[in-house]
């Protein structure tokens, strides 16, 4: 599952990045920007759930 | 092409020279905090760890991220690799001369900026470093160290402050001046805090730290004079941080130096004064590691704001960060089970976070949040994932963690054979029976 959340966050990366070559106009732009972090801190979440996943399993 | 800055004046030049030689006392500021905030038995293996990795990361910058980073403009190659994509221009990596040849003859600006990342990287790595303070292996810490110098500070350091696609979003997407980070927020500070998340992720908690049942165990630092020692030292390196990127890196005027140098201060009293309460207040007596956390996530946070906002806001951003950090390390180490012993997340990465996103709301050109906002994305969306990958592929080949008995006897008796302060009696770990 961490692996998984490692693996959104690039996506995220890329959505940004297409936000700037796909709208000119400010408002859908600075929008989809914030799309691809929303995607990006969803990753992370994913991540860190995850990691506490395995955590809880191996604690000594 | 790398853009030719304006040519700066003499005084200037001087001026910038100078105070880059004191932006080391940051160094040795968090060297300290970084040390204070783990144990007595590992606290000579982290201080020698701290000098260990400022010499790594000069000499691999030196070989190699200096090459990539291309910040010698006007040296054969220095344009850097570009490809186009819809019709603009993406400069994604430089091509800087081998073992900075030609240094000597490039630009006196161009020598400055080499000069200022060579500082940046040393700092951005030995962030990771306090976080993984008493279990964290000497030699792994220094392959981390070199991974981070000749991989990834290089391509940041290129696209944010060397002409890079960051750089360019203000002149090729019409994003205010291009993603602004004069005193390294997004480069050194959000870069080391991620960092440090995924080494505390790949190297796991101290032993003892999470119990199988019940809270998580209070492990303290071991010297809080140390500790804020360290803030004061971090201060003065700060200031002359600050002031030097913004003289670098943003073209400032000497007279708008002042108002920069106030900015810093104001963020990293506004943070004490807001933790302090903050802590006084839920804990009944202020706590001095926190207020030490904070006072370094207010400077962190102005590295990015203190040369673009107005004292006002200044003011505001350390407060907010000195809100903030507290009870984020009460979060992390309750609710998501981080084991960081200097908090590093905190202060660093969400600090950093903090002042580039004042940096963007504040700064008066147009789109220049949505800037802000796409060099943060790149950071977390592109270059944790990429730290995470080259540190679980180092971890593999050279494991970050001690052994047990390690981090049963110390880190100084274990890799360095003697402790730090040999005349103290350490007493025994009762989370170990």
């Amino acid at each position: 599952m961490k692996y998984a959340g490692l693996l959104v966050m690039p996506a995220g990366f890329f959505l940004s990045i297409a936000a700037l070559t796909l709208f000119p106009a400010p408002a859908p732009r600075a929008g989809f920007v914030l799309c691809g972090l929303a995607v990006e801190v969803l990753g992370l979440v994913v991540a860190v759930r995850g990691h506490m996943q395995a955590r809880g399993g191996s604690r000594p | 092409m790398i853009p030719i800055s304006p040519a700066m004046t003499d005084a200037a030049f001087a001026l910038a020279l100078a105070l880059l030689l004191l932006a080391p006392l940051a160094i040795a500021g968090v060297a300290f905090i970084n040390t204070g905030l783990g144990r007595s038995r590992s606290a000579a293996q982290a201080l020698l760890g701290n000098l260990a990795i400022v010499a790594v990361t000069a000499i691999v910058f030196a070989l190699v991220g200096a090459t990539f980073a291309g910040s010698l403009p006007g040296t054969p190659g220095s344009a850097g690799f570009v490809f186009q994509a819809a019709g603009k221009p993406w400069n994604w990596l430089g091509a800087g001369p081998f073992l900075l040849g030609g240094l000597a003859a490039a630009p006196a600006q161009a020598q400055l900026a080499v000069l200022f990342e060579f500082m940046a990287v040393a700092m951005a790595a030995l962030i990771p470093w306090g976080s993984g303070a008493d279990r964290f292996r000497l030699t792994a810490g220094c392959a981390a160290a070199a991974a981070m110098a000749g991989i990834v500070f290089p391509l940041l350091a290129h696209w944010v402050w060397a002409g890079g696609w960051l750089s360019q979003l203000g002149v090729n997407f019409s994003l205010g001046a291009g993603f602004l980070d004069p005193g390294g927020a997004a480069t050194v500070h959000m870069f080391g805090g991620l960092s440090a998340l995924a080494v505390i992720w790949i190297a796991g908690p101290r032993k003892g730290k999470f119990p199988k049942e019940g809270l998580a165990t209070a492990l303290p630092g071991h010297n809080a004079v140390y500790i804020l020692f360290g803030c004061m030292i971090a201060l003065v390196g700060w200031l002359a941080w600050n002031l030097a990127g913004a003289l670098i890196w943003l073209h400032a005027p000497l007279a708008a130096l002042p108002v920069t140098a106030i900015n810093t201060v104001l963020a990293a009293s506004a943070a004490l004064v807001a933790t302090f309460t903050v802590t006084r207040v839920r804990f009944g007596k202020p706590d001095a590691s926190l207020c030490a956390n904070a006072w370094l996530a207010g400077l962190v946070a102005s590295s990015a704001c203190a040369a673009l906002v107005t004292p006002g806001v200044a003011l505001a951003v350390g407060f907010i960060a000195g809100i903030a950090t507290p009870l984020l390390v009460e979060f992390l180490e309750l609710a998501v089970s981080i084991d960081d012993p200097s908090g590093a997340i905190a202060v660093h990465a969400a600090g950093g976070l903090l002042g580039l996103l004042a940096a963007g709301l504040f700064a008066p050109q147009q789109g220049q949040l949505v800037a802000q906002l796409v060099g943060i994305a790149t950071l977390l969306g592109l270059v944790f994932p990429l730290v995470y990958l080259l540190f679980w592929v180092l971890n593999r080949l050279h494991p970050f963690r001690a052994d047990a008995d390690g981090e049963r006897i110390g880190m100084d008796l274990h890799e360095l054979g003697g402790g730090a302060y040999p005349e103290f009696v350490i007493h025994r770990d009762e989370s170990y029976r």
